[in-house]
Formats: structure tokens, C-alpha cells, sequence
């Protein structure tokens, strides 16, 4: 981890894995939307709403393993001082944002046609709600200070603070009655569902990931180049 | 074809998620693309500027 402190070293590293990154997503992606709408059946009690699926779990997936991320990059910032480190949670941040949001759009254009409605306030939905607040308070807390390192520490404690939110929002389910379904895939003893609808449940969650990684090195990289300009105009007045 | 795009009864909510789903991953990437180059030309401009500076 420590190796990439040093930022031409990151900016070498990341363009070297960001093609990797960018045609397995899109491979994925490809294989996915064919899976997803072509090559799998319709469920027998959900029809072809089951399809929403392939886009509204992934969602869901990656928004809560964003926020682990950030908390654990946080932590990394706060306690080793790895200089990427808050930078790699400031960037993840609006990623995670956009999968939570696409979580609870998707989830209520699901949840319209089988539960009557577009949304309840159970256990789950709310608490994927907060998650999503907390994304934007994370992204407001950076913008609020004038000095980087004070904002860095206060979003860093923010991200390690609410990452409590995500075991609530796993467990909710079982915790309490919820109109949202318990979990078929990531469940103790395996998942419930058929091997027809895993396969582009599987290559969805891949491309998410890949997708994920792509953008993410994308914009840890933009904010690497902002340092650096920064570091130059302080030099440039100096001199 | 018209079947596939009927998604049994219930297209009013499977093509708009996948639509939303297109959207936003493509916004993320895009504004993720612009933040790269936004800091390119911004370096690329103090190098102009140091390159001045030196003449």
C-alpha cells in the first residue's frame, strides 16, 4: 500500500490498470444486459420485473461496499497518514452516492408493480436512505473548509462514523418485518435462487465493480493532477 | 420483438430502470473524464506559463 504514496508512481500505476478496467466493464456490461434480458427467464411469481434485479442488487451492492471502502480508506488517512488515501475516499465518494440513488430509484420501480407501492418507510429503504444522505453530508463536509487537511479529517470521521449505517441496512431485513424481500444470493447457506438468474446477477455484479474501479481510478487521478497543480501555483508565487 | 419489448406487462418499470441505470453510470463516468482533463489543461497552462517566465 505504502509504495503508492508516492504520486507518479499511482499516476504510472493507474494508467497502466485503467484499460484493464475500462474493456473488462464494458465486456461485462455486454454480457450482463444479454444475460439479464435476453438469455434468462421470467420469474414465476415477479415476471419479468425479476430483471430489475440485475440492475437494482449490483446497485445496491456497490453503494454499501463504496461506503466500506471509504470508511477503511478513511481510517488508513487518519492513522498512517497515507497521503492518497483521504483523496481515494473523497473520490469513491460521488460513485457510491450515484449506485445508492440508482438503488432506491430502481427499488421503487420494482416496488411499484409488486408491492402496490413506491415506497414505505420499512427498515431497509430508510436506512438505505440515510446512506445516501450520508454520501452528500460526506461531499458537503469536503467542500465546507477552507483548509484541505481540516476538511480530510472531518469527512474522514464522518465516513468511519456512519459506516455503522451499512450493517443496519444488510441486517435490516432480518432485524425487522420489512416489506423488502430477505436476501436470496448473499444469504448463510447459499443462494435461493436458479442458476438462470445468477449468471447475469454474477456478470452485473462484476461490471459494477469493474465500472467502479474505472471511474474511481479516473477521478483518484484527477484529484492527484488538482494536488499537484496546486503544489505548482503555491511554487510559482513563491519564486 | 414486440413481446421482448412488452417485458411481459411490465415495461412501464423494467426499461425505465435500466434507462435510469444507463443514465448515471454515464454521468459518473463523464464527469469523472472531465475532472481528469479539467487538472490536464490546467497543468499544461502553468507549464506554458513557467516556459514564459524562462525567455
Amino acid at each position: 500500500m505504502m509504495f503508492l504514496a508516492n504520486p507518479v508512481r499511482f499516476l504510472r500505476l493507474a494508467d497502466t490498470l485503467l484499460p484493464w478496467f475500462r474493456w473488462g466493464a464494458l465486456l461485462a456490461l455486454a454480457l450482463g444486459l444479454y444475460f439479464g434480458l435476453f438469455a434468462s427467464p421470467p420469474d414465476y411469481q415477479q415476471g419479468d420485473t425479476v430483471r430489475i434485479m440485475y440492475v437494482h442488487v449490483p446497485a445496491a451492492t456497490m453503494g454499501e461496499g463504496v461506503f466500506v471502502f471509504m470508511a477503511i480508506a478513511s481510517i488508513v488517512a487518519l492513522v498512517w497518514k497515507h497521503p492518497l488515501a483521504d483523496l481515494a475516499a473523497k473520490a469513491a465518494a460521488p460513485i457510491g452516492a450515484g449506485f445508492t440513488a440508482l438503488a432506491l430509484v430502481t427499488g421503487s420501480l420494482w416496488g411499484e408493480p409488486m408491492w402496490g407501492t413506491w415506497w414505505v418507510w420499512d427498515a431497509r429503504l430508510t436506512s438505505v436512505l440515510v446512506q445516501f444522505f450520508l454520501y452528500l453530508g460526506y461531499m458537503a463536509l469536503w467542500q465546507a473548509f477552507e483548509d484541505p487537511a481540516k476538511a480530510a479529517k472531518a469527512s474522514s470521521i464522518l465516513a468511519i462514523v456512519g459506516v455503522i449505517n451499512v450493517p443496519i441496512i444488510k441486517f435490516s431485513v432480518d432485524w425487522w418485518n420489512t416489506l423488502h424481500q430477505p436476501s436470496s444470493i448473499f444469504r448463510s447457506g447459499g443462494p435461493s435462487i436458479d442458476a438462470s438468474m445468477l449468471v447475469p446477477f454474477f456478470i452485473m455484479m462484476i461490471a459494477y465493480a469493474l465500472y467502479f474501479g474505472w471511474i474511481f481510478l479516473w477521478r483518484l487521478k484527477a484529484e492527484v493532477l488538482a494536488r499537484r497543480v496546486q503544489t505548482r501555483r503555491l511554487r510559482m508565487m513563491e519564486a | 420483438m414486440a413481446a421482448f419489448l412488452a417485458m411481459g406487462g411490465y415495461a412501464a418499470y423494467v426499461w425505465p430502470a435500466y434507462a435510469i441505470t444507463f443514465i448515471v453510470l454515464l454521468g459518473l463516468g463523464w464527469t469523472a473524464y472531465r475532472a481528469v482533463k479539467r487538472q490536464e489543461s490546467a497543468l499544461e497552462r502553468l507549464d506554458a506559463k513557467v516556459e514564459e517566465g524562462r525567455e
